[in-house]
């Protein structure tokens, strides 16, 4: 099927395209059918940069298991450092 | 038999004038052949879809696929224009015709084309066939599991299309619907639906539906893939091109 239900979320860092790194500004996360992966249905996952164009793009495609599990690891990783220190709001240490 | 076929990149007249890119493929023999506007899937203008293109051309028709994303992604691959376009919800449904208005004009004046062109696409392609078969005079038109041409758009999903079978009355030419038991847009109660509205206007159509087949089941590279049901589908579009173009 395909569903054109899109998730949206900014924000704010930066990723690795076909053409290097850039700003990343958007996320979209969608069911639907992957391009590549060997499934019927995966959860994608693009960080975008609708400002340099289409192929300012790092796209994957996770089984149900994986983007639930990455969800987690991202959580738990967060949950692992001191609050705020990868915030937007944070100042590096002197001398860092 | 002569059977050399050139496929190239050509820029044609689109919705509004605009100059979009689309696939050509073609018989190079003097015709007059019958001509088929490919209309690509959800993913994009790909491969896949350009070796469509190709197949409707080794088969002996003027087959042209118009990049419906030219416009918001000039040059990016095929699946980066296809994230742009999806998270924008598609493309109008009257760009869609005017572009496909656009492409039936070029191949008709190609001066092999014998002037009849039919219309074919699959997944969101397949709605679009129709689409522009209620809206453009046309010959045949071929609907592969199109979603949304009947049934009711689910609350939760904010879709940007809209079913379209209240325009079935203006529909130009017949159809061939061609659909997997198992798929869930469009469901074969959808289908039916769509079937019972076309018989009840006198509207010429035929619909095959595949047990054991979901959606995209004509896809070889997809686990969707039911070489059953994708030989026997090939085998009537053929045999329905032929008879109508």
């Amino acid at each position: 099927m395909c569903t054109y239900l899109t998730v949206k979320a900014g924000m704010q860092g930066s990723g690795k395209g076909a053409q290097g790194w850039f700003p990343v500004t958007d996320a979209s996360v969608y069911v639907d059918h992957p391009v590549h992966a060997p499934f019927g249905h995966t959860v994608n996952v693009d960080f975008l940069n609708p400002e340099l164009g289409a192929s300012a793009r790092v796209a994957v495609e996770l089984t149900e298991e994986s983007a639930r599990a990455l969800a987690d690891a991202l959580l738990a990783a967060l949950d692992a450092a001191p609050a705020g220190l990868a915030s937007a709001t944070a100042t590096p240490p002197p001398g860092h | 038999m002569y059977d050399a076929m050139q496929a190239e990149t050509v820029t044609i007249g689109g919705h509004g004038g605009d100059r979009i890119e689309a696939y050509l493929a073609r018989p190079l023999g003097p015709g007059p052949y019958g001509a088929v506007v490919v209309i690509h899937h959800l993913p994009g203008y790909d491969r896949e879809s350009k070796e469509f293109v190709r197949r409707f051309a080794a088969a002996g028709y003027l087959a042209l696929c118009p990049n419906l994303y030219s416009r918001e992604a000039p040059g990016a691959d095929p699946d980066d224009a296809a994230a742009q376009v999806r998270a924008a919800g598609g493309i109008p449904d009257e760009r869609l015709v005017g572009d496909v208005a656009g492409a039936a004009a070029y191949l008709r004046e190609l001066t092999s084309s014998n002037g009849r062109v039919g219309v074919i696409g699959h997944c969101s392609g397949g709605r679009h066939a129709f689409l522009a078969a209620c809206n453009l005079p046309l010959d045949a038109a071929v609907d592969c599991y199109g979603a949304f041409v009947t049934g009711t758009v689910p609350e939760d999903f904010p879709l940007a299309v809209t079913p379209i079978v209240d325009q079935a009355p203006n529909l130009s030419c017949p159809v061939l619907g061609l659909f997997g038991n198992d798929d869930r847009y469009p469901s074969p109660d959808e289908v039916a639906e769509l079937d019972a509205e076309l018989t009840r206007l006198g509207k010429e159509h035929e619909f095959h539906s595949y047990d054991g087949a979901g959606h995209a089941f004509f896809g070889p590279d997809r686990p969707g893939y039911r070489p059953e049901a994708a030989v026997d589908g090939w085998a009537k579009i053929f045999d329905f091109f032929g008879r109508t173009l």
